[in-house]
């Protein structure tokens, strides 16, 4: 599908706040509830909504730590990379992985309790995956997500 | 404080933030009122902040998507703040993250095609102030991204 402005005003109220009732958007884009539920449902359909993020204070859940570790593996076979990311996936404070082109390649995104914490997770679980090379870490200070292009 | 019942209540919420408040109770194991009644109050309190529609820029036809660490220039005392400010002006940066480490700062870009990108970087990135050094990372596939926390 290709989405028309209304489609792109809509996607910009749910990507603020997906807890809007499909009423409340029809108000603000100037289209009845019916039509405006049946536009969600094809930017749902088409994927172009993924789905729902939660937004969490992670400090005020006592999680006060967020390193950017880039990853590089020290053989690169096909099965190091499948094993890699299995083992890699199942640690709870990986919170993302991504396949990255250039420096690296991987780039995670650990969550942790302190900084104590954070090493434990990448003494005891990260850095004795076999086949794990050299590690960058990168200390996030501050993070905010842009609207995008909408 | 949190207690185990909230840690529930947002690990289940977290796993599906759509679904209908009935579930997410039952889920939890807590009746319906006190489910209601612990959101609340997590919203109060700011740990439950709301929640955001996630949009795959991929299926929208932004096709190319890159990393890019960047390095200022802090002999300039004013260089985090001017760049951060200017960054948020371009439409196509739609995450900006500043690190102790490395690399100073981190912008996620997305563009259509890698002509459209070579435009917004050379137009729009490349003239950014206090910029010391770039190294682009080109995302090949994301195996992760959960982003919720190990609660």
């Amino acid at each position: 599908m290709t989405p028309d402005t209304t489609d792109i005003a809509i996607l910009r109220h749910l990507a603020r706040d997906a807890t809007l009732k499909a009423s409340e958007i029809g108000r603000r884009v100037g289209l009845s509830q019916p039509a405006t539920w049946r536009r969600i449902q094809r930017l749902t359909e088409a994927g172009i909504i993924a789905g729902r993020r939660l937004d969490l204070d992670a400090g005020k859940l006592g999680f006060g730590v967020t390193v950017f570790l880039g990853v590089k593996l020290s053989t690169k076979s096909r099965t190091n990379l499948e094993d890699f990311e299995r083992a890699i996936s199942a640690i709870p404070e990986v919170q993302t992985v991504e396949h990255v082109l250039g420096l690296y390649d991987y780039r995670l995104r650990v969550t942790a309790r302190d900084l104590p914490d954070f090493e434990r997770v990448l003494r005891r679980r990260i850095m004795t995956l076999p086949s794990v090379g050299n590690v960058e870490a990168n200390v996030l200070l501050s993070e905010e997500r842009r609207p995008g292009p909408l | 404080m949190l207690d185990d019942s909230d840690r529930r209540l947002l690990r289940h919420l977290q796993a599906d933030p759509g679904q209908p408040i009935g579930e997410l109770a039952e889920a939890a194991r807590l009746p319906l009122a006190t489910a209601y009644k612990r959101l609340d109050r997590l919203k109060d309190e700011g740990i439950l902040r709301g929640q955001h529609a996630v949009i795959d820029w991929q299926a929208l036809g932004y096709a190319v998507e890159v990393s890019l660490r960047i390095t200022l220039d802090k002999t300039n005392p004013r260089a985090f703040d001017d760049f951060l400010a200017a960054a948020r002006e371009v439409p196509e940066v739609i995450e900006i993250q500043t690190f102790l480490g490395r690399v100073d700062a981190r912008l996620m870009v997305i563009a259509r095609d890698l002509p459209e990108y070579q435009k917004v970087y050379r137009n729009r990135i490349l003239t950014l102030p206090h910029i010391a050094d770039i190294e682009a990372l080109m995302q090949v596939a994301t195996i992760k991204n959960t982003q919720s926390l190990p609660l």
